[in-house]
């Protein structure tokens, strides 16, 4: 089904809405929806697009659910309201949440201000990348030695609890 | 620091001054959401945690000297009308008016910068300006995200950036906006297209007032949705250049409006004149309504130029708490259209009839004088 906005995208939002009385259904692709608003404040579009990602898990046949270890927000919450608990949670929650980020923003990665306690963290971590890249690259390349070397110094620089 | 009386009769710094594009642009807003590393975010948090949070960064941000002499206040201190009073000029947001105790709002002396504290993130820094001035509304609240970033150690995430509840703020955790009013591209059927436009880039639309896509008074606010993936600068710059873009285009629309059916502009312009100086009961709708085209009429040289000042403070003033504080009591619908109404009446007694012969088409803004 395309998108009743763009006409361009396939629709993945329906939404139902009485307007004037009437009942109207709108079918929105993700894009249009968020750009509509309708991603935004009460998280409806959102709890629907949290559901898109990592589909293939079920959360209710799984015996020990993904929580937060600082403020106990659990993968299903998360889930439901659509809002993390605290900072900790991107660490719990953050990996699968690549799609998500994706279909909300320019991009998956901040770019712009950094406070000052975390200048010299960030610097690390630019280089932790970097060095994951090249890691990538020279594994498919089959360069084991050169890997290992790599794999080494992210070690070094990445202590397991702030690993990311 | 200052009392709640104050701040409802001191006029906001915005509407004294005339910023840049000032005939369409009314204002410009940044905000910033930041939150402290450690504690649940407000919406998660224990009551009592809550609590702490707001205990210690409410004197942190009465502490800044731009708050110096400023307004703080827990909004568990204030009633429902007092909270819709700081909604109704922009300086709260309606979800943190809904909350009472655990959450505050501090207020500097010329309501330029509104600080709320556990709204939906621990908190919500929001920078004011008149006209399209971005660049400075972002430069105020750096400078304070800059003070308390050496006070309090904020939620970040090397690769997330600033950490929000929602993930849709995350990033950079910054909005900016403009209210434009653009009658000219609404009466001349060409706003839903400069909507779509925008849309299509990433930037969010909605009117002002006025349910869904209804935008009363014809006053439409532009945002960036985006918050991760791009730097401030060039989030502000790109958001720029787009209101630059619909700037042209209402006054376009008004110049062929002028052009080619100047009767029909006069018409408006002189129902306004007639509806707000003489009714005596106006609902909400049509006040709003009749305010943009008598806002056009001054644009357009058929009333006096400086009436664009009264009528943006106006459009404040007719909201429901604003009239309700100024009667001191609880009014009900009817009462309220015929308070508005007078309140109208009295406002502009002395504005002169209308000079249809003075109708002139818009020309670009001068080159500021250095
Ligand atoms: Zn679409
Ligand atoms: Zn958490």
């Amino acid at each position: 089904m395309q998108c009743d906005v763009c006409k361009q995208n396939k629709a993945t939002v329906f939404l139902t809405q009485i307007e004037k009385g009437k009942m109207q259904k709108v079918n929105l692709c993700e894009a249009c929806a968020h750009a509509k608003g309708v991603a935004d404040p009460k998280g409806f579009a959102l709890v629907e697009m949290l559901h898109g990602f990592g589909h293939g898990e079920k959360v209710a046949t799984q015996p020990q659910e993904r929580t937060c270890p600082n403020c106990g927000m659990t993968q299903t919450t998360f889930r439901k309201t659509g809002r993390l608990g605290c900072g900790a949670c991107y660490q719990t929650f953050g990996e699968g949440m690549d799609q998500l980020l994706k279909a909300m923003h320019k991009g998956v990665r901040h770019t712009g201000r950094v406070p000052a306690w975390a200048k010299v963290v960030g610097r690390d971590n630019d280089r932790v990348e970097d060095l994951r890249v090249r890691l990538e690259e020279a594994v498919a390349a089959e360069r084991y030695e050169e890997a290992g070397r790599l794999r080494d110094e992210i070690r070094q620089l990445t202590p397991p609890e702030t690993a990311v | 620091m200052m009392k709640f009386a104050t701040l409802l009769r001191k006029p906001p710094e915005w509407m004294l001054l005339d910023g840049p594009h000032r005939d369409i642009v009314i204002t410009s807003r940044v905000r910033l959401a930041r939150n402290l590393d450690g504690p649940a975010f407000p919406g998660f948090a224990k009551k009592e945690d809550r609590t702490t949070v707001m205990q210690e960064l409410q004197p942190v941000v009465e502490g800044l000297p731009e708050m110096k002499d400023g307004f703080s206040e827990d909004l568990g201190g204030l009633d429902a009308i007092r909270k819709q009073v700081l909604v109704e000029k922009h300086l709260i947001s309606r979800e943190q008016a809904a909350k009472s105790g655990g959450s505050a709002a501090v207020i500097n002396r010329d309501q330029s910068l509104s600080i709320m504290i556990n709204e939906e993130d621990h908190l919500r820094m929001q920078s004011i300006r008149s006209g399209l001035d971005l660049r400075v509304a972002y430069a105020a609240l750096d400078r304070v995200d800059e003070e308390l970033d050496g006070l309090v150690k904020f939620a970040f995430h090397p690769r997330f950036g600033y950490l929000t509840a929602c993930p849709t703020n995350l990033g950079t955790g910054m909005r900016a906006s403009a209210m434009l009013h653009l009658p000219g591209l609404v009466l001349s059927e060409q706003v839903n297209q400069v909507i779509a436009a925008v849309n299509k880039i990433g930037l969010a639309v909605r009117g002002l007032y006025g349910e869904g896509t209804e935008a009363l008074a014809n006053l439409f606010q532009i945002s960036n949705q985006h918050t991760l993936g791009e730097r401030e600068p060039e989030i502000i710059a790109r958001l720029e250049r787009v209101i630059e873009q619909i700037i042209n285009h209402e006054r376009n629309a008004r110049r062929k409006l002028v052009e080619d059916q100047p009767h029909k502009v006069l018409d408006h312009v002189g129902r306004a004149y007639a509806a707000l100086r003489y009714a005596h009961i106006l609902e909400s709708k049509e006040a709003l309504t009749q305010l943009s085209m008598l806002r056009l009429g001054s644009d357009l040289g058929i009333l006096p130029s400086d009436l664009g000042r009264t009528i943006d403070t106006l459009l404040v003033e007719i909201q429901p708490a604003h009239l309700q504080i100024n009667s001191q009591r609880k009014l009900g619908p009817e009462e309220r259209d015929v308070l508005r109404a007078e309140t109208l009446r009295q406002r502009l007694a002395g504005v002169p009839e209308p000079r249809p012969e003075s109708l002139q088409p818009p020309v670009d803004p001068e080159p500021p004088v250095i």
